[in-house]
C-alpha cells in the first residue's frame, strides 16, 4: 500500500509529463499549419514514417496534415551539431535553457484538468496537486521563467541577445503586475470568505458552473488575456525575440538541442497560459453557461470533462496562433506604454469597482 | 497653379484607441483567408503552367526525320552577349548519312555554358536553320562547374524533335531528282 501511494503519484506525473510535452510538439506543428493555412499555404506534408505512414489512404492522409513532422524536428534538434560559440559564459550558456523549461513544466502540477466523482459522491479535480494556494503558485514559478531568458541573453555575451532579454524582463514585470491584479476580482468572487478553495484553481472552475466568469468579469478576461500574450512572449508582444530587429532575440546564440528546448519552453507556456485562461474565465470542464454539466458521475464522464476541458484549450492555443498571424508586433515602447498606462490602470480600477461592489452587496445582504 | 489638398485626419474614436474592433476586424481576415484555397503549388510534383512564348532553358532540335539542324554556322556563337556557346564545326559522318556529307556540316561539339547564358533568346532569333530554341526547363542544378555546361548529346536530348513540315532536305531531293538543283 506504501509502495503503490509513493508509486502511483510517480506514475502520473511522468504520464502527465509525456502528455504535455507531446502536446508541445504538436502545438509546434498547429502553429506551422495553421500560419500556412491562413498565408495561404500547404504547411509540413512531407514527412512519413516507414509503417503507419504506407498505409494506403490513413498514411497519406496523416502525412499531408504534418502528423508526423514533430519527430522529424526533434530528431533534427537531436541530430545537430552542437555548437558553443567561444564568446560565451559556458556556465551560465548551458543553464539558461534549463532554466527557462523548467518553470514552464512546473506550473502544470496544479492544473486541473478534469474531475470525477469519488466513492462518497464528491467532485474532485483531476489533478497532481490540488493545494490551495494554486494560482499563487503559478503566478510565482512562471515569472521565474523570466530568469531563462535573461540568462540566455546575459551568458551569450553578444548585442543582440542581451538587447532582447532586457526587452522581455521589462515587458514580463510590468505585465505580471496586470495579470496580478486582474485575477484578484476573480478569486474575489469564486472564493468567497470562509470557502474551503482558497486561490486553489479547482474552486474556481466550481465557481462557474453557472455562469463563465469571461462572461461576468469581462474586463478582467481582457486585460488577464493581453497579459498572457505578453507573459508567453507570443506576438504582437515577442519581444524577447523580434525575429525582425534583434535577429532572434534572446536565443540567437542557440543552436540545436538548447535552441529546442527554449522552443518547447515557449510552447508549454502557451499551453499553460491556455489551459490557465480556460480554467479561470471559460469555466472549465463546465459545459456552457446556463447548462448543466451532462458528464455523468462514471469513468465516462470523468474522460467527458477532460475531452471537453481539452477542447476550450486547444481553442485557445489556436487563438494565440491566429492572433499572432493576425497582429504585427508593437513597439517597445508602446508595450511597455500600454502595461503600465493602459492596463495597469484599468486592472486597479476593475479591482477597486470589484471590491466596492462586493461590499455593497455584502451591506444590502447583512 | 494647382492647389495643395490638406487631408483633415479624423480624430480617433474610443472604440478605435482600445484596438478591440481593429483586431476582431484583423482576426476576421485571418479567419477568412484560413479557409481560401491555397495559392502554393507542391513544387516537384506539381510545375506551373509555363506560357508558350517562356524563354527557358537553350536546346538543339532534330527535324522529324531525326536529322540534326544544326549545320554550324556559328551565327549564334556570334550572337551570344555573354559568349556561353562554343562550336566546333564537324563534317557529316559519310557512312552514316552519305547523301547528306560534304553537302552540309553538322557540329562536332556545341557546348552552351549554362552559367554564362543570360536566356536572351537572340541564338534562336538568329538561328537560318531554327535549329535552336529556347524551350520550358527552367530549372538548372549541378554539383559543380562542368556539370552546367551542356554539350551536344544533352542539348539534343532536352530539345528533341521539332515537329515542322518544312523538310528541307527531302525538298532538295526531289528538286534534284527533276533536274532543277538550285
Amino acid at each position: 500500500m506504501d509502495t503503490l501511494a509513493i508509486l502511483l503519484p510517480i506514475a502520473f506525473a511522468l504520464a502527465m509529463i509525456s502528455v504535455f510535452m507531446g502536446l508541445c510538439s504538436y502545438s509546434v506543428l498547429a502553429e506551422r499549419k495553421v500560419s500556412s493555412w491562413i498565408q495561404g499555404r500547404v504547411g509540413p506534408n512531407r514527412t512519413r514514417l516507414p509503417l503507419i505512414g504506407h498505409i494506403p489512404i490513413l498514411g497519406n492522409l496523416l502525412t499531408g496534415l504534418g502528423i508526423f513532422q514533430p519527430a522529424a524536428d526533434g530528431l533534427k534538434f537531436l541530430f545537430k551539431e552542437e555548437i558553443t560559440p567561444g564568446h560565451v559564459n559556458k556556465f551560465y550558456y548551458y543553464l539558461a535553457p534549463i532554466v527557462a523549461l523548467a518553470p514552464a513544466l512546473t506550473t502544470m502540477v496544479v492544473l486541473p484538468f478534469g474531475r470525477y466523482v469519488d466513492p462518497n459522491g464528491v467532485v474532485q479535480p483531476l489533478v497532481l496537486a490540488n493545494i490551495e494556494i494554486g494560482m499563487l503558485f503559478i503566478l510565482g514559478i512562471s515569472s521565474l521563467g523570466v530568469y531563462g531568458i535573461v540568462l540566455a541573453g546575459w551568458s551569450s555575451n553578444s548585442k543582440y541577445p542581451f538587447l532582447g532579454a532586457i526587452r522581455s524582463s521589462a515587458q514580463m514585470i510590468s505585465y505580471e503586475l496586470a495579470m496580478g491584479l486582474a485575477i484578484l476580482p476573480v478569486f474575489m468572487w469564486s472564493a468567497a470568505p470562509g470557502s474551503e478553495h482558497g486561490m486553489s484553481l479547482f474552486g474556481v472552475i466550481e465557481a462557474q458552473e453557472t455562469v463563465w466568469l469571461a462572461l461576468w468579469q469581462p474586463l478582467s478576461a481582457l486585460i488577464f488575456l493581453v497579459a498572457v500574450f505578453a507573459e508567453t512572449n507570443r506576438l504582437p508582444f515577442d519581444m524577447a525575440e523580434s525575429e525582425t530587429d534583434l535577429v532572434g532575440g534572446f536565443h540567437t546564440e542557440y543552436g540545436c538541442f538548447k535552441f529546442g528546448l527554449f522552443f518547447v519552453a515557449e510552447y508549454a507556456h502557451v499551453i499553460m497560459g491556455s489551459a490557465l485562461f480556460v480554467c479561470l474565465f471559460l469555466g472549465g470542464w463546465n459545459f456552457l453557461p446556463g447548462l448543466a454539466n451532462p458528464w455523468g458521475d462514471g469513468l465516462f464522464g470523468t474522460v467527458l470533462s477532460v475531452v471537453w476541458f481539452m477542447s476550450k484549450v486547444f481553442f485557445m492555443i489556436f487563438f494565440f496562433i491566429w492572433v499572432r498571424w493576425t497582429l504585427p508586433r508593437f513597439r517597445y515602447d508602446q508595450v511597455m506604454s500600454l502595461g503600465w498606462k493602459i492596463l495597469l490602470p484599468l486592472a486597479i480600477a476593475n479591482l477597486v469597482f470589484n471590491t466596492l461592489l462586493i461590499a455593497l452587496i455584502d451591506t444590502i445582504n447583512a | 497653379m494647382a492647389k495643395t489638398k490638406v487631408l483633415e485626419r479624423k480624430p480617433l474614436t474610443f472604440a478605435e484607441k482600445t484596438f478591440i474592433p481593429q483586431i476582431l476586424g484583423g482576426l476576421k481576415t485571418t479567419a477568412k483567408t484560413l479557409f481560401q484555397k491555397n495559392i502554393t503549388l507542391q513544387y516537384p510534383e506539381e510545375r506551373p503552367a509555363i506560357p508558350d512564348n517562356y524563354r527557358g532553358v537553350p536546346t538543339l532540335v532534330k527535324d522529324p526525320n531525326g536529322r540534326e539542324k544544326c549545320v554550324s554556322c556559328q551565327l549564334c556563337e556570334f550572337v551570344c552577349p555573354p559568349k556561353a556557346i562554343r562550336i566546333q564545326p564537324g563534317e557529316i559522318d559519310a557512312e552514316a548519312d552519305p547523301d547528306r556529307a560534304h553537302v552540309e556540316k553538322a557540329p562536332k561539339e556545341f557546348d552552351i555554358n549554362m552559367l554564362r547564358c543570360i536566356y536572351c533568346g537572340l541564338c534562336q532569333e538568329v538561328c537560318p536553320e531554327e535549329a535552336i530554341f529556347l524551350q520550358d526547363i527552367f530549372t538548372l542544378s549541378g554539383y559543380s562547374r562542368e556539370e552546367l555546361v551542356n554539350n551536344k548529346q544533352k542539348l539534343y536530348e532536352l530539345g528533341g524533335t521539332l515537329p515542322d513540315q518544312h523538310y528541307k532536305w527531302d525538298k532538295k531531293k526531289s528538286a534534284e531528282a527533276k533536274g532543277n538543283a538550285h
